[in-house]
């Protein structure tokens, strides 16, 4: 499989300087697009992904050739309708599916940068992302949509572009990542370098990949990406194709060899130093701390029409961190509406199908390209 | 459309920014935004009408009143409307000085407790009032807090706030409420409309 060939990128020839105070140049920018941009070329969507997403959106991921992350949402007829949309996604800098990241080959040492790549932030991310504008002559976006880190790069990209877009739609997401939301990240950061094969970062030189660690992070990341009752529901104390508990350790609950599989899929997409680089930026991202304190400032050049979007059962980003993105735009008199979507499909809600959530979108896209 | 709605919109001056509490389906948000040239937004309670709204494409957020109003600042709004939900609240008080505070104006309108079908009602029956407007059994009302034309006008003194203009809303006709006619109106109005202020 020529991995290359399913990619489009972007080298980026404008020098980023970056928060760090390295200065990336000639970088690449992997992106993907649904629908056409029109005449006018004032129908672009710039979708953020997550974490753990790419920039294969929807449709079939010509790499692991599943379902894109938001399958759901994007598309023809869906919420973000790509008949009627330009949809633009690139897979954030510090990724690992073909944007510049830790896995790249380092020029000056012909090996992997790994651990020597420098630390990025949401800034940098969005910095990256707004030369995809200049590439396609686009001067104004419809809209900025995104879910989890997705919103926190809409929240930036507003901040630092406020003139760029006409919407903005953060999901599920926070302006300030929480001390309970670095201590994941950083329950998963330790998992993957607690690795031996981990080797400092450098395990690629090695051809080895720090598959036990990375799958534990991901394990652990999935359980918070999940509302209890959904668990519950789903899996209660099921036993996994046994009669009867076996008095040992293997997997004797549905809900053990669920997570085990999430880790062992996850291993075969994601590369482990991005999983470290990329938390580390959601957890440095802090937008009120970068307007001393006060989060309205963040918007206040701004006359984009905002609706935030959260999930009753999501306690990663819970309705009142969604709620205090709503206050500081209130503060200020800009236009935004609100909704808490009930779910019990925990702060996953976004990706899956949701019916309230799916329609909510679209009506709001819907209506506001009208006007 | 409503005759209500008619007359808040006549109350309305343009070129204004406007919240409307307790928007419910986005109605009145809709009729204003097409007969007015105002900037108008709303908050609702009911998740499920907020998404009514949105598939209006009005700017509304889910929230209550109680809680909510306070991420505004003073004056933010030319006009604050709520339109038939003060009695609903758990304290009128509050929510009647979070209006005034969030806007320079308040358009208020109340379902008159003290029309004569609701004290025959009573008199009559001797159980709690249900009419084709309140149509709910006291044990199961979420108009918790009933009140009068009446007693609106005195709760105005009380609480300090000036009424600037008051209409009655009697049988689709719409008239002035003052001094002189307060127990008339009282009795024949099914709803009062006032503009209230600081």
């Amino acid at each position: 499989m020529n991995v290359k060939e399913n990619i489009k990128t972007l080298i980026v020839n404008k020098p980023l300087k970056l928060d760090c105070g390295q200065t990336i140049n000639e970088f690449p920018l992997a992106y993907e697009t649904y629908g056409s941009l029109n005449k006018d070329k004032n129908n672009a969507i710039l979708v953020f992904h997550a974490l753990t997403g790419d920039q294969f959106v929807t449709g079939k991921n010509p790499i692991t050739n599943k379902d894109g992350w938001w399958s759901y949402a994007v598309g023809p007829n869906k919420s973000i309708d790509t008949n009627k949309y330009f949809v633009i996604c690139a897979n954030v800098i510090g990724g690992c599916m073909g944007s510049f990241g830790p896995s790249h080959k380092n020029p000056k040492t012909n090996k992997s940068y790994g651990t020597d790549f420098p630390v990025i932030t949401i800034n940098d991310i969005v910095n990256a992302q707004i030369n995809l504008l200049d590439h396609f002559g686009i001067r104004k976006l419809f809209s900025v949509v995104g879910g989890s880190m997705g919103g926190m790069q809409v929240l930036q990209f507003v901040s630092n572009f406020p003139d760029k877009t006409k919407t903005a739609v953060p999901i599920a997401c926070t302006a300030s990542h929480s001390a309970q939301n670095i201590a994941f990240n950083e329950l998963g950061r330790q998992a993957i370098t607690a690795d031996h094969n981990w080797s400092k970062g450098e395990y690629s030189s090695n051809n080895m990949i720090p598959d036990k660690g990375l799958a534990v992070a991901r394990m652990a990341a999935h359980i918070t990406y999940l509302s209890k009752k959904g668990l519950q529901e789903k899996f209660g104390r099921k036993l996994q194709e046994r009669d009867d508990l076996k008095f040992g350790f293997d997997a004797d609950f549905q809900i053990e060899s669920y997570l085990r599989y999430q880790g062992s899929v996850f291993v075969d997409r994601f590369d482990a130093n991005s999983y470290l680089y990329i938390t580390r930026a959601m957890d440095y991202f802090d937008l009120a701390k970068q307007f001393k304190g006060n989060l309205s400032n963040a918007f206040i050049k701004t006359n984009a029409k905002f609706f935030v979007i959260s999930f009753t059962s999501d306690w990663l980003y819970p309705t009142q961190e969604n709620k205090d993105i709503v206050i500081a735009l209130n503060a200020i008199g800009a236009n935004v509406g609100f909704v808490e979507i009930e779910s019990d499909k925990g702060h996953d809600s976004f990706l899956l199908d949701v019916p309230d959530f799916l329609s909510a979108l679209k009506n709001f896209l819907d209506q506001s390209y009208k006007e | 459309m409503k005759l209500e709605f008619k007359i808040i919109a006549d109350l309305l001056e343009e070129n204004t920014r406007i919240l409307d509490v307790g928007c419910d389906d986005g109605t009145l948000m809709e009729f204003l935004k097409k007969n007015k040239n105002i900037d108008i937004r709303g908050i609702e309670i009911s998740k499920k009408k907020v998404q009514v709204c949105i598939s209006k494409g009005l700017t509304v957020l889910e929230g209550n009143a109680e809680f909510d109003l306070k991420q505004f600042p003073e004056n933010s709004f030319d006009y604050v409307v709520l339109g038939q939900t003060l009695q609903a609240f758990v304290n009128p008080e509050i929510v009647i000085k979070e209006l005034l505070r969030v806007g320079k104006k308040a358009i208020v309108t109340i379902p008159n407790f003290g029309h004569w079908r609701v004290r025959l009602n009573l008199l009559t029956k001797g159980t709690m009032p249900v009419t084709k407007t309140l149509p709910n059994d006291w044990y199961n009302t979420p108009n918790i807090h009933m009140c009068t034309i009446k007693d609106f006008v005195k709760f105005s003194k009380t609480i300090n706030f000036k009424i600037y203009k008051s209409l009655a809303l009697m049988n689709k006709n719409v008239s002035n409420i003052n001094n002189s006619n307060l127990s008339f109106k009282n009795l024949f109005a099914e709803l009062g409309i006032f503009l209230i202020e600081k």
